[in-house]
């Protein structure tokens, strides 16, 4: 921000320049790229949304389905993470400090979910919960149906955020708690369980903003009835009856919200690696979109850490 | 400290974790097998090779025959624009490349229906220039490619920044030029990564539902990918179309996890 910015134009540092063209060529191209794939489409979809004015675009929004809808996918969406957190933590503990047979064949099917269509997940979810159930649970087409497809899409943001946190994590300290007397579930609360929480909370709002959105594992399974109906089927729902400003509307308050969940787990990133910043940490933790850095103590051995 | 209590709390703590993945990951997995060969290999083989199967197959493969190269040429410029070349602007790029993963694909799918809608902004003027976009391949296209636009971006940003910059350096001091550097230096150490995010970015792609199904119009043998074929084979009651086509897709699904976990390893070799 400051001059020391502008003071060097080609910096010095680099390595390599992009190969074959300058790096504006290179930012022109990304940018376009990006503006045309992404932001133009997403600009026509808002400026449709306020078409008939900010008034319209209310009426849209609290229409009395579009609230359904809405409070609906975010109480679903809430009930998920929370279930999806718990067990989260738990697998991702299991597949980090137990032993058991299969382990890495369970570590490699976490991520079936991100890998699996969600329209044949949805499938799927009718066979073993619909009316064939082969454990007689039969909860198609109802709310259940909503939050289990939910449960199904966002596991592995969880495992997957908490994993490396695990991995990187020192027993010492785990190990000084307990010869100080203190039993398993203190040593959780009062140890394991702050360290983990950036990688939680992280893994948490992706799995929300993933919920709040998700479309193909609820069509077929919680079906499109008034009262099963999530906000991205309503908008499937309003586009095919021709209300293209409502089914905008309702999309723009989905974008807001993914905005916003990208914005907290941003912060997130922040506040955890302000902590410590430990480079190399997590490069090809899969999925979790970005490499979270937790309290290591693994990196340098002196015990300043006093508190 | 291995008290009874202790292995009590450890095997309540594996059943309910790997009881809680066995309901939710392995039963689905098993059942679709079984429904799907329960009559015999024929019926969801005929399904699948039926001309509406064969051409949702085709249609499935061309996008990702052109979302995957695109999206992983933009991916590694993109990722060394990020790594390599300090840019105000860079924050803003990343902050959109991370969009499509938490957008909505129905949202994505509205966005370009109404860009490329009769009332649209390009709509319009493209239909006049005789191009179809909306409820044709084009549309499908872009929609794919909006979808996974993220994946090698992300995979590849950090292992660019562990390898650093001196065997670049070296590579230049000994009078390569920016492309040797890059063929010879940059990418052999990328690779994993890069391989890492195109076989997301192919997954992606394959079992995209939404988005597509929005702009494709879903017509039977001319916009249906697999995704679409299996939603309207169940609605037409063809379970052994539905379930060919979703087993077809889970063995994709299953392909795509064992390399996921073949190049984790490379990458952490």
């Amino acid at each position: 921000m400051e001059a020391h910015a502008q003071s060097s134009p080609v910096a010095p540092r680099a390595g390599i320049r992009l190969p074959g063209f300058g790096a504006g060529l290179g930012r022109g191209t990304v940018v376009l790229y990006l503006s045309l794939i992404v932001l133009l489409p997403l600009a026509a979809l808002v400026s449709q949304s306020f078409e008939g004015g900010l008034s319209t675009f209310w009426t849209q929004v609290t229409s009395p389905p579009a609230v359904r809808s809405l409070e609906l996918t975010v109480i679903c969406s809430l009930i998920v993470v929370v279930i999806n957190a718990f067990f989260g933590t738990i697998i991702a503990w299991l597949l980090v400090r137990d032993q058991f047979p299969g382990k890495s064949a369970v570590n490699a099917v976490i991520d079936l979910p991100f890998a699996l269509p969600t329209i044949v997940a949805s499938l799927i979810l009718i066979e073993l919960y619909g009316a064939h159930s082969p454990f007689g649970i039969n909860i198609a087409l109802t709310r259940a149906a909503v939050v289990v497809a939910l449960l199904f899409v966002t596991l592995p943001f969880v495992v997957r955020a908490v994993q490396p946190l695990l991995i990187e994590m020192d027993r010492e300290m785990e190990e000084a708690a307990a010869s100080l007397g203190a039993g398993g579930f203190t040593i959780f609360r009062r140890i394991i369980f702050p360290n983990l929480l950036p990688g939680l909370a992280a893994g948490v709002a992706l799995a929300f903003a993933r919920a709040l959105g998700e479309y193909g594992s609820v069509l077929l399974f919680a079906g499109g009835l008034p009262n099963t109906q999530v906000s991205s089927v309503f908008i499937r729902q309003q586009i095919e009856s021709g209300n293209e400003t409502g089914a905008a509307a309702v999309s723009v308050v989905l974008l807001l919200a993914a905005l916003a969940m990208l914005f907290l787990i941003t912060l997130i990133q922040r506040w955890s690696s302000r902590h410590e910043r430990s480079p190399g940490a997590g490069a090809g933790a899969g999925l979790t979109v970005m490499p979270m850095s937790g309290e290591s103590y693994t990196e340098k051995e002196d015990d300043d850490e006093v508190r | 400290m291995r008290s009874a209590s202790s292995r009590r709390s450890r095997w309540g703590l594996r059943t309910l974790g790997l009881g809680y993945l066995a309901l939710l990951l392995l039963a689905p997995l098993v059942l679709i097998f079984y429904k799907t060969f329960e009559h015999g290999l024929a019926p969801p083989l005929d399904a699948i090779t039926s001309p509406n199967g064969l051409h949702a197959l085709k249609l499935s493969l061309l996008m990702v025959a052109i979302a995957v190269p695109l999206n992983t040429i933009f991916g590694i410029g993109c990722a060394l624009l990020l790594v390599r070349h300090r840019w105000k602007g860079n924050a803003v790029i990343d902050a959109v490349i991370n969009l499509p993963f938490a957008i909505s694909p129905v949202v994505i799918g509205l966005s370009l229906f109404l860009l490329y809608g009769t009332k649209g902004w390009l709509g319009p003027d493209l239909a006049e220039a005789g191009i179809e976009i909306l409820f044709s391949v084009p549309g499908m296209v872009l929609a794919s490619i909006f979808v996974s636009v993220p994946f090698v971006v992300r995979e590849t940003v950090p292992v660019l920044q562990e390898i650093g910059t001196e065997q670049e350096q070296a590579a230049s001091t000994l009078g390569a030029n920016a492309w040797q550097t890059f063929w010879r230096v940059t990418l052999p150490a990328i690779r994993w990564g890069v391989a890492y995010g195109v076989v997301l970015t192919t997954a992606r792609v394959l079992g995209e539902f939404g988005a597509v199904s929005i702009v494709s119009g879903s017509r039977s043998g001319e916009t249906e990918t697999l995704p679409l074929f299996v939603q309207k084979a169940f609605d037409n009651f063809e379970f052994a179309g539905a379930y060919g086509a979703s087993v077809l897709l889970a063995l994709l699904a299953l392909t795509t996890l064992l390399a996921m976990n073949v190049l984790k390893r490379k990458e952490d070799a």
